[in-house]
């Protein structure tokens, strides 16, 4: 029964001090599932999960279970875990009793107890820490007892609230792995929360972009980033340029003064629409055989690629190419139909896109911590 | 830390008003006490005033008694009202610590004595209790009176140390308790309790110390055998007996007791970081 909604929420809303955190929502996550809630710092994605675990209610809306109405079941009598995004491990309690603990408190007999946190530390590789203090281990080794001491009680869901948020890049990118591991070895369904899109395309089965309290965009990591629905999303899922454009009919959209052959359909005629284009998909040919032209203004070596900003009359362009090009220089810009997406105008519209402001700094996330 | 310091001047001499109030008020004092208790008046060598002690023995352990019966009920009562007022918004808790403390800045002596006017015999309680046709109480000068009286003058002392560590206990660690199954009453026995205990040895020794060696509280509101060590002290010294070697005696056994109550309750701490308090 992998295809049956394990999770269902509908309409559901809730406010803090008349700010509105959840608008409506509706979602479903099915059984088995990587679900990633994706977005910025405040947008509602760990409110979202708490509500799921049940230390948030919500004001309005319905949280199921299994299609079973759980909005008024404490926390502790949902089959649903949690890893809190510093661990709260139990600091009076060894890396055993840790683990040990939601089974000591179901009163699992003491015989099964043993050999299941046991197995427990074998999955998450911490045999042999069984009488460490928690308070001694490395952030990575504390959040390894946090999954076993989740996983250990079996749950249908685990909740996990941006877990790699505290550790350092190599071994966010092994636990991803790691936890992606996990996920599959034990059938459980993931719910994950974090910011970074990197982490939510590499690990998930789906992804739910969140912003302002709304749901932008659900659907497969490709999905989402080949096909975002609105500004907000193709900006945030990685280097966009969202243009301003005209859809002329279906498979023809002006923009950048040029009119260009595309593969969207089922826009109204000549409707105002954003036009996303990926800095890797543009073509750069020789000046005088390009659809539009562009001077760079700005050309970054990055390793194994060149970041180049263009100037496309007035609206600058990021472009990412392997060949080496100067500042100054004037270059054609030319796109295959495939790469050119429409996008129906929304709220985001003109908030996001353009690289004239561009610099790397502002590029990188500010606060890895959330809400 | 296993290096070695270094002795420098400078910290000798940082210390050195440290050591200098130290010698003059705590180590000087106390030799003076341990060389009454083993002489005589003429400053020989003696057992006898240690020995005298016997006679002694129902009056110390009945403040052992009390102040064990004390302590108890101050925990009783401090524990779960740390727990409710950690419960509270921040600006209540605020308000909720102030009332703990606004008592402890009137004198020990005026409370107990206002006290005393509130439970006497024709005291305001009783007063009242007749006007409603209820009849007087034996409110005072017995032994609930006294141990009345030390919970009511040293409840403060449990409460901070207690809410002090509670308040301080992270709010995901209580979220992942319930998360993991626990109600409310099983999140305080697995982890808020375990958790508070260094604030409870320190509320214990913080009530204890004082309770053992309480007088006058005993004095004024007990009956005629409620007397207690404090008490038996201050009658060596003070009245016709002029007793210091006694006296000095009983106070040496009250430290021993309260010494070996402090080595006893940081067994309990000793393993918790941050956890030994006092001592």
């Amino acid at each position: 029964m992998k295809n049956r909604n394990i999770i269902e929420l509908r309409n559901v809303t809730l406010s803090f001090d008349g700010e509105k955190i959840l608008d409506s929502l509706d979602l479903s996550v099915r059984d088995g599932e990587f679900v990633t809630f994706l977005g910025r710092s405040g947008c509602g994605k760990t409110t979202t999960l708490r509500i799921i675990a049940g230390f948030l209610t919500p004001d309005e809306g319905d949280v199921f279970f299994d299609g079973v109405r759980i909005n008024d079941v404490p926390p502790y009598k949902r089959s649903v875990n949690t890893i809190f995004q510093r661990y709260a491990l139990f600091p009076h309690l060894n890396v055993y009793e840790n683990v040990a603990f939601g089974l000591r408190v179901s009163k699992t007999p003491k015989n099964e107890i043993d050999p299941k946190v046991r197995e427990m530390l074998r999955l998450v590789n911490l045999e042999g820490y069984e009488k460490r203090k928690v308070t001694n281990l490395s952030g990575g080794q504390q959040q390894r007892v946090a999954i076993a001491r989740a996983l250990v009680n079996r749950p249908k869901v685990l909740l996990l609230d941006e877990p790699l948020s505290a550790l350092d890049a190599k071994l966010r990118k092994d636990m991803q792995v790691e936890l992606r591991r996990i996920q599959r070895e034990t059938g459980i369904t993931f719910i994950f929360v974090t910011h970074d899109q990197e982490e939510a395309l590499s690990m998930s089965d789906t992804v739910v972009v969140m912003e302002n309290g709304k749901i932008q965009q659900i659907g497969t990591p490709v999905d989402i980033y080949n096909e975002p629905k609105n500004a907000f999303v193709a900006d945030f899922i990685g280097e966009s340029n969202i243009i301003d454009g005209v859809m002329n009919r279906d498979d023809t959209v002006t923009f950048a003064g040029h009119t260009f052959t595309c593969v969207d359909e089922g826009f109204e005629k000549d409707e105002p629409v954003d036009v996303v284009i990926r800095p890797e998909d543009v073509d750069i040919v020789p000046s005088k055989e390009g659809m539009v032209k562009g001077k760079i203004t700005q050309a970054t070596f990055k390793g194994d690629y060149y970041e180049l900003i263009v100037d496309v009359k007035g609206f600058k362009w990021m472009v990412q190419t392997t060949d080496a090009y100067r500042e100054g220089q004037t270059i054609g810009i030319a796109l295959e139909p495939d790469s050119i997406h429409v996008m129906h105008k929304s709220e985001f519209s003109g908030l996001y896109g353009d690289y004239s402001t561009f610099s790397d700094e502002m590029d990188e996330d500010p606060e890895a911590e959330d809400e | 830390m296993n290096k070695k310091r270094k002795f420098s001047l400078g910290s000798a001499l940082l210390n050195a008003p440290y050591f200098a109030w130290a010698a003059l008020f705590i180590i000087i004092p106390l030799a003076v006490v341990l060389f009454y208790a083993f002489s005589d008046g003429e400053g020989h060598f003696t057992f006898s005033n240690i020995l005298s002690l016997k006679d002694y023995g129902g009056v110390i352990l009945r403040s052992l008694l009390y102040s064990v019966v004390a302590t108890a009920i101050t925990f009783l009562i401090a524990y779960p009202f740390s727990y409710v007022v950690c419960r509270m918004r921040p600006a209540s808790q605020k308000i909720a610590n102030m009332f703990v403390t606004l008592p402890m800045w009137i004198n020990l002596l005026i409370k107990t004595y206002c006290l005393s006017a509130l439970m006497d015999g024709n005291g305001l309680i009783n007063q009242a209790l007749v006007a409603i046709g209820f009849g007087k109480l034996p409110l005072m000068n017995n032994t609930g009176a006294v141990i009345f009286g030390m919970v009511y003058n040293y409840l403060p002392y449990m409460i901070l140390p207690i809410y002090n560590v509670m308040s301080k206990i992270e709010p995901s660690l209580l979220e992942a308790a319930s998360d993991l199954g626990c109600g409310a009453l099983s999140r305080i026995r697995r982890v808020i309790f375990p958790l508070t205990v260094p604030g409870i040895v320190s509320g214990i020794i913080m009530v204890f110390v004082p309770s053992v060696s309480t007088f006058y509280i005993s004095a004024k509101m007990g009956g005629t055998g409620d007397f207690m060590i404090g008490d038996l002290i201050e009658g060596q010294i003070h009245s016709q007996n002029n007793n210091l070697p006694v006296a000095a005696a009983l106070s040496a056994v009250l430290m021993a007791i309260i010494l070996v109550s402090m080595l006893i309750l940081n067994r309990f701490t000793e393993n918790d970081e941050g956890g030994s308090v006092l001592i």
